[in-house]
C-alpha cells in the first residue's frame, strides 16, 4: 500500500493586507499527483522557490491542501482527528537544526518525541541510545546542544525524529549546513534506516550526489513535477536540469563534457565505475 | 594592504572546566588580491578564525596586524577595521530588517557617517555589483527569493567598501544555479574591483573552481596553506580530517588505478576532460 498518496494536490499562499483583504495569491504547489510506496527512498529536487518544501509540509499536516488531497498511510491529512497519526507516521527534519532543538542535554532532546508519545521510560532510553548511535552522536549524549557545531546539531535533530519510530522520514535539505563528512554521515544514516528498518525516506536536497541511490527522483519547477524517474533517467537530461537551475553529479557532468567533445559515452553515467567502464570500451573515439 | 595573524590562540571558556582551544598557534598572512578558500570540518575553528579578522573576537594570545598596525592597540580604531574587513555571516538574509532593499543596503554606509548622497551612491553601486536589477530596489527584502536576499545582504557589506570581503558559507541552502551566480559575482568583484576575498566553504568543488589559495583548518590549527592543486593532492589526509577532494580528483585517481596514464591533479571538470582527452583522444 502506498504510504503517501497525493491526488491533484494544490496549495496557495495568500497574502493579506492589515484589514485581511486578499492582496495576492501565489500558487506554490500546482496539481501534484504521486504515490510513494512504503520502504522507498525518494528524492525531490528543485530550485529555490520551486515548491519542494511547501509540498513536504503537506506530508505531516503542517500545511493542508487548498485543492486536492493527500493521504499519509491511508489517512486524510485534512481531518483533524488524523493529525496525531499523520505526524507520528511522517517525521520531519528541517534545514536549520537551531530551530528544532529544545533540550538542555542531547539525550533529553532526543527523548522529547517518544516521551510525548507516552512511551515507557525504559523504552525511551533504549530508543534514545539506538537513535544517537544511528547518527554517530552517542558519545555526545551528555553534552549541551548549544555547544555542538551545526552539523552535530543536525544529527541530533535526526536522532530525535528516529526515536519516534516513524514509518516515513521527510528530510528537507538536512545537509545544507554540513561539511563533507557530516553530509556523508547523515546520508549514510538515512540509507541505513531505509535498508535495514525499511523506513520510507523522502529527501529534499540541492546536492546531486546525494540522490544517486534513490529509488525514484522527482524534479519540481513552479509547483509542478517536471521530471520523474530513476536517478539515471533524470540525470540523462543534463541540459534540461541546468535550465531548471539544477545540476547533475560531477561524474555525470564529466561524462557529458566528454560526450560533447566527441567521445561515444552512454547517457546517464552516475558513478566512477560506470565512467571507467565506458572509457575502457574500445571504439569510443570518433 | 595586508592582514597578518601572528601566533594567534583563542580559548573559549578560559579558566573554567569547559575550556576549549578553538584556535591554536594560527600564523596566516592575507595578502592584497588573494582569493582564499577556508575549509575545515564543522567545529574546526573556521568561523572563530574569521571573527578575528575584523576584531569581533579578541585573541586569547597572539597579535593581529592590519597594515602593520596592531589591532589590539588602544589607539587603533576597530570601527575603522570593521569597515575595511567586511564579514558576511552564514545565512546573512536573516539579518535583513529594513522595509526596502535599498534602505537595507544603506544601513552600513549610513553608520560610517557619510553624507546621504554618498550613502545612496554606495548602496546603488553595491547592488549593481551583486547583479540585482533596479526593479527590486524598492521591494521589501522579505519578498525576494533566497538567492536574491542573500545578494542584498552581501551588497550591505560591499556598500562599506571593504578591502577584504569575508564570506562564511555564502551558498549554503541555495540551488546550484544560485550558488554559481553568487560565486560568479564574488569572483567578478575580486577580478574587477580588486577586493581580497576569504571564502569559507564546505564544497570542495566550489573551492576548486574559484579560489587561488586554500587554507585547511583542523582542530583549531592550520593543516595546509597552499594552491588548490597542492592541497587536493593530500586527499587521503583531507579525508582523515573530515574533508575530501573534489569529485573529479577521485575520478582521475580511479582512472589511473585502472590503467589510464592520466595525471591526477585535475580539480575541475574542464581540467579532467582535457586530461582524459589528452590520454585517449
Amino acid at each position: 500500500m502506498a504510504i503517501i498518496e497525493s491526488k491533484n494536490l494544490s496549495f496557495d499562499y495568500i497574502r493579506r493586507d492589515e484589514n485581511g483583504n486578499v492582496e495576492g495569491i501565489t500558487r506554490a504547489v500546482d496539481d501534484i499527483s504521486l504515490s510513494i510506496e512504503q520502504g522507498d527512498f525518494i528524492a525531490i529536487l528543485g530550485h529555490n522557490g520551486s515548491g519542494k518544501s511547501t509540498f513536504a509540509k503537506h506530508l505531516n499536516a503542517i500545511l493542508y491542501p487548498t485543492e486536492g488531497s493527500i493521504y499519509v498511510d491511508g489517512k486524510d491529512t485534512r481531518k483533524e482527528e488524523n493529525i496525531w497519526d499523520v505526524r507520528q507516521t511522517a517525521g520531519m527534519v528541517f534545514q536549520n537544526p537551531d530551530n528544532q532543538i529544545i533540550g538542555q542535554v542531547v539525550e533529553e532532546d532526543v527523548g522529547f518525541g517518544p516521551e510525548n508519545l507516552g512511551i515507557p521510560t525504559k523504552e525511551i532510553w533504549e530508543r534514545v541510545e539506538e537513535s544517537l548511535k544511528a547518527v554517530g552522536m552517542y558519545e555526545y549524549r551528555k553534552h549541551s546542544p548549544n555547544k555542538l557545531s551545526g552539523g552535530q546539531k543536525q544529527r541530533v535533530s535526526i536522532a530525535g525524529v528516529i526515536a519516534m519510530h516513524p514509518k516515513c522520514i521527510v528530510l528537507d535539505e538536512p545537509t545544507a549546513m554540513l561539511d563533507p563528512n557530516g553530509r556523508k554521515d547523515v546520508i549514510r544514516a538515512a540509507r541505513a534506516l531505509n535498508d535495514v528498518e525499511k523506513v520510507t525516506i523522502i529527501l529534499i536536497t540541492h546536492y546531486m550526489e546525494e540522490v544517486i541511490y534513490a529509488d525514484k527522483v522527482y524534479v519540481m519547477d513552479k509547483g509542478r513535477v517536471k521530471l520523474q524517474g530513476t536517478p539515471r533517467e533524470v540525470f540523462s537530461h543534463v541540459e534540461e536540469l541546468k535550465e531548471l537551475r539544477l545540476d547533475v553529479p560531477q561524474v555525470t557532468l564529466l561524462a557529458h563534457e566528454l560526450q560533447k567533445r566527441g567521445l561515444r559515452i552512454p547517457d546517464g553515467i552516475l558513478t566512477m565505475d560506470e565512467l571507467t567502464a565506458a572509457l575502457k570500451m574500445g571504439d569510443i573515439c570518433h | 594592504m595586508s592582514l597578518i595573524l601572528n601566533h594567534v590562540y583563542h580559548i573559549y571558556g578560559e579558566d573554567t572546566t569547559l575550556q576549549t582551544a578553538a584556535l591554536q598557534d594560527i600564523c596566516l598572512t592575507i595578502n592584497d588580491g588573494d582569493f582564499i578558500g577556508l575549509i575545515g570540518h564543522t567545529g574546526s575553528g573556521k568561523s572563530t578564525l574569521v571573527q578575528h579578522l575584523n576584531g569581533l573576537l579578541k585573541a586569547s594570545k597572539g597579535d593581529i596586524l592590519f597594515n602593520g598596525q596592531d589591532i589590539y592597540d588602544k589607539d587603533f580604531s576597530l570601527k575603522d577595521l570593521r569597515s575595511r574587513v567586511g564579514l558576511v555571516f552564514q545565512y546573512p538574509e536573516h539579518q535583513l530588517f529594513e522595509t526596502t532593499v535599498f534602505e537595507d543596503v544603506c544601513f552600513g554606509p549610513k553608520n560610517l557617517g557619510l553624507s546621504q548622497k554618498e550613502v545612496e551612491l554606495r548602496a546603488y553601486e553595491a547592488l549593481k555589483q551583486v547583479g540585482l536589477e533596479d526593479d527590486f530596489f524598492y521591494q521589501s527584502p522579505f519578498e525576494l527569493s533566497g538567492g536574491q536576499k542573500r545578494r542584498v545582504a552581501i551588497a550591505g557589506v560591499l556598500a562599506m567598501k571593504p578591502d577584504i570581503l569575508v564570506l562564511d558559507e555564502p551558498t549554503a541552502g541555495l540551488d546550484p544555479k544560485g550558488r554559481d551566480e553568487i560565486l560568479g559575482q564574488v569572483k567578478k568583484l575580486h577580478d574587477e574591483s580588486n577586493i581580497t576575498v576569504v571564502l569559507v566553504s564546505h564544497s570542495m568543488e566550489d573551492v576548486a573552481n574559484y579560489v587561488n589559495r586554500i587554507v585547511v583548518m583542523n582542530r583549531g590549527r592550520i593543516l595546509y596553506d597552499d594552491v588548490p592543486k597542492a592541497v587536493f593532492s593530500h586527499y587521503k589526509e583531507l579525508e582523515e580530517v573530515g574533508l575530501a577532494a573534489p569529485q573529479v580528483t577521485y575520478i582521475m585517481h580511479k582512472l589511473l588505478e585502472e590503467g589510464f596514464p592520466v595525471r591526477t591533479d585535475a580539480t575541475t571538470i574542464k581540467e579532467a576532460a582535457d586530461e582524459i582527452l589528452r590520454v585517449i583522444g
